[in-house]
């Protein structure tokens, strides 16, 4: 090749390429979890045992994606545990105080969960306060209305069942059933979990709208600059958390028949480390949303695999918490090594 | 109020299913007030002067049990005049400043709990000095006297889980796990150590974290799948024994799934027998009583017990009992 070539034009090797990846540091951490789990504890590797901490990723991952890409956008949502919880209440109180059937409350709550998200959007775009404080306050409206709106309307602090009502066992079909796959029971969200993931893939990498995530994420005011819709993006990038709070709010509802309304309380900064751990960074602009699926993977892997170790209880926390450090430091080195060899 | 919901509630409805024909012939709403005839409406049944009550509880926010506490001294409330007033605090410290608060609004008495008994000792003290009643319930039996309260309600946790295993015992049990949702929760401690001082076979608790339903029945699915030889699974709240069964069908466990405490799924899973029993405290009881028993000693200088606690549970409710429960647990008193 001459020497006056375009050094962007220049091939890159495959490896080279993988290196770059985002994800390519927690895939590490996985598998080093993952084979320290299958040393450590005897059931792990079990098929039932590895279906178990599938469904406990999933149940993490469904949310983490989502989350994932807003963070690529730039943003936070600390309203996102709760507002699980306030799906599947209302989709609950609606099928059950109005008797209807329940895909008219599943769809119900699609709506009100979509217009929360929108509204977090909104309230960002316009009022230009950080994602933290408008999602600050959206968490604590939202933990509120969950509880004052069940008690006005149940009389009691959790729904009533829902499980004799028509329509619930299709809709069990679709949010909560088991599938069974040579022999080993599945549960559906891992599928929902799988699609998720791909589809973000898709629009993150393949589309317009991926680029204006990038975009904004980066530097909002470049971006701004040469034409990319900067309030859309985020309005979506809000709504798409809703989203994934509605398929696991009907998860919750489904599985379970009846809600608790104190649920969901915390479970905000899991999604968040899950999509840390996977490789987004906390300032926006760089991560992927398979990086989000391993860093979900690594935290049902720890949580759970504590318990198959049979490792003494009062200690559960302090390993979890120690096994999360190691495996993100462990994260920040290989793609450290990886920058480096650029 | 309830009247216009009912009515607004109606008409919303039958909008909805003319407009979408997605009524549901079966359960919801309609089928629970087709349920309730006619419940018996709220008068008072004497007239002794309308006196101020304040409970104040370590709740946290929308737990069920304590809905049922509620709901029972609400009852007692109407029945004997008497103006009820109910705030919680999970923290002991803002609990503590409830309490001052009640004691500065000059109530004529106060229900308190002491969970965390040394942070409230000073505010149950300035009560006393101002003349006002106390009554404790649910925790704090050892100390309610000593802090200067009449008499004590509840059930002692110890006691609650030393019932619990030899209940196991009677069963044959010999491999047990005690699920703890709140990690730190002096009671959970204190039933799980009371299990494993009666029960003749090996408990291990498990901590799970009880705000997120799906990480408990994965944390009880792993639990089982690691240890295969458990057969009892000893759930601390109502609402995580449903959770428990679901996660012994996808374990594949034969484990028995035993609970405290009772709410409708409870009564349902003791009926169809995917429940072996469950250890009732009896909440409603508890906040009846302390608004009784605070009316008979304003009214009658009355004190039941003899200053000793008086114990609500721990009261054993297997297959048999529960049919009989399910319709009281439906509305919120069991």
């Amino acid at each position: 090749m001459s020497a006056t070539t375009d050094e962007r034009l220049l091939e890159t090797s495959p490896l080279r390429r993988l290196l770059g990846r985002p994800e390519l540091g927690s895939v590490v951490g996985a598998v080093a979890v993952f084979l320290f789990f299958a040393v450590t504890a005897d059931s792990f590797l079990r098929a039932a045992s590895l279906s178990t901490v599938l469904y406990a990723s999933s149940t993490i991952g469904i949310m983490a994606v989502p989350v994932a890409l807003l963070m690529i956008g730039g943003e936070f949502d600390l309203s996102a545990g709760v507002l699980v919880t306030s799906s599947a209440l209302t989709s609950s109180m609606f099928s059950y105080q109005m008797t209807a059937n329940v895909w008219v409350g599943v769809g119900v709550s699609l709506l009100v969960t979509l217009a929360i998200g929108a509204f977090n959007g909104f309230v960002l775009t316009r009022t230009k306060l950080p994602s933290f404080i408008v999602t600050l306050g959206t968490f604590l409206m939202l933990t509120g209305l969950n509880l004052g709106l069940t008690k006005l309307i149940d009389d009691t602090v959790s729904t009533k069942s829902i499980a004799d009502m028509e329509g619930f066992p299709s809709a069990r079909d679709v949010f909560a059933s088991t599938l069974t796959v040579g022999g080993v029971d599945f549960k559906v969200t891992i599928l929902w979990w799988l699609g998720l993931v791909a589809l973000a893939s898709w629009i993150l990498l393949r589309t317009r709208a991926g680029n204006w995530i990038f975009a904004v994420g980066g530097n909002e005011d470049a971006a701004r600059a040469v034409g990319v819709p900067v309030t859309k993006t985020k309005i979506g990038l809000y709504m798409g958390v809703a989203l994934g709070a509605w398929i696991s709010g009907q998860h919750l509802l489904l599985s379970y028949d009846v809600v608790q309304s104190g649920e969901g309380v915390g479970n905000e900064l899991i999604y968040i480390i899950a999509a840390v751990i996977g490789g987004c960074l906390i300032t926006g602009g760089y991560g992927s949303a398979v990086g989000s699926a391993v860093g979900a993977l690594i935290f049902g892997m720890t949580s759970k695999g504590i318990v198959f170790a049979e490792w003494n209880p009062d200690w559960f926390k302090f390993f979890l918490g120690a096994m999360l450090l190691l495996a993100t430091l462990l994260n920040t080195w290989v793609r450290k090594r990886a920058e480096a060899s650029k | 109020m309830a009247r216009f919901r009912t009515w607004a509630g109606i008409a919303v409805a039958g909008a909805l299913c003319v407009s979408l024909a997605g009524c549901s012939s079966t359960g919801g709403k309609r089928a629970e007030d087709a349920r309730k005839a006619a419940s018996a409406g709220g008068r008072a049944a004497v007239d002794t002067p309308r006196w101020t009550f304040a409970m104040i509880t370590h709740s946290g926010d929308g737990d069920t049990f304590w809905d049922i506490v509620q709901s029972g001294a609400k009852q007692a409330a109407v029945k004997d005049n008497i103006n009820f007033l109910y705030s919680h605090d999970d923290e002991a410290q803002q609990q503590a400043q409830l309490v001052d608060a009640a004691v500065d609004k000059k109530v004529d008495g106060i229900i308190v709990t002491l969970a965390k008994p040394d942070a409230l000792k000073a505010a149950v003290a300035r009560a006393k000095k101002a003349g006002i009643p106390v009554i404790t319930v649910n925790s704090g039996s050892a100390e309610s006297k000593a802090f200067g309260a009449l008499t004590h309600i509840g059930q002692d946790e110890t006691v609650a889980g030393e019932a619990v295993g030899e209940e196991l015992n009677k069963r044959g049990r010999k491999r047990a796990v005690c699920v703890l949702h709140e990690q730190g929760n002096v009671g959970h401690e204190q039933r799980c150590a009371g299990v494993a001082k009666t029960f003749t076979g090996t408990v291990q608790n498990l901590y799970v974290t009880g705000t997120n339903m799906p990480d408990v029945q994965s944390a009880i699915e792993a639990k089982l799948q690691a240890d295969t030889a458990v057969d009892a699974v000893v759930t601390l709240g109502a609402p995580y024994a449903d959770t428990a069964v679901k996660a012994k069908q996808s374990a594949g466990s034969k484990a028995e799934i035993d609970t405290f405490d009772l709410n409708a799924k409870v009564a349902a899973g003791l009926a169809d027998g995917s429940l072996g029993f469950a250890v009732d405290q009896q909440p409603y009881l508890q906040g009846y009583e302390a608004v009784d028993l605070l009316w008979l000693y304003k009214y009658n200088d009355d004190v039941l017990g003899g200053g000793k606690p008086v114990l609500t549970g721990p009261q054993i409710i297997t297959k048999d009992q529960a049919a009989r429960l399910a319709q009281y647990t439906e509305r919120g008193t069991r």
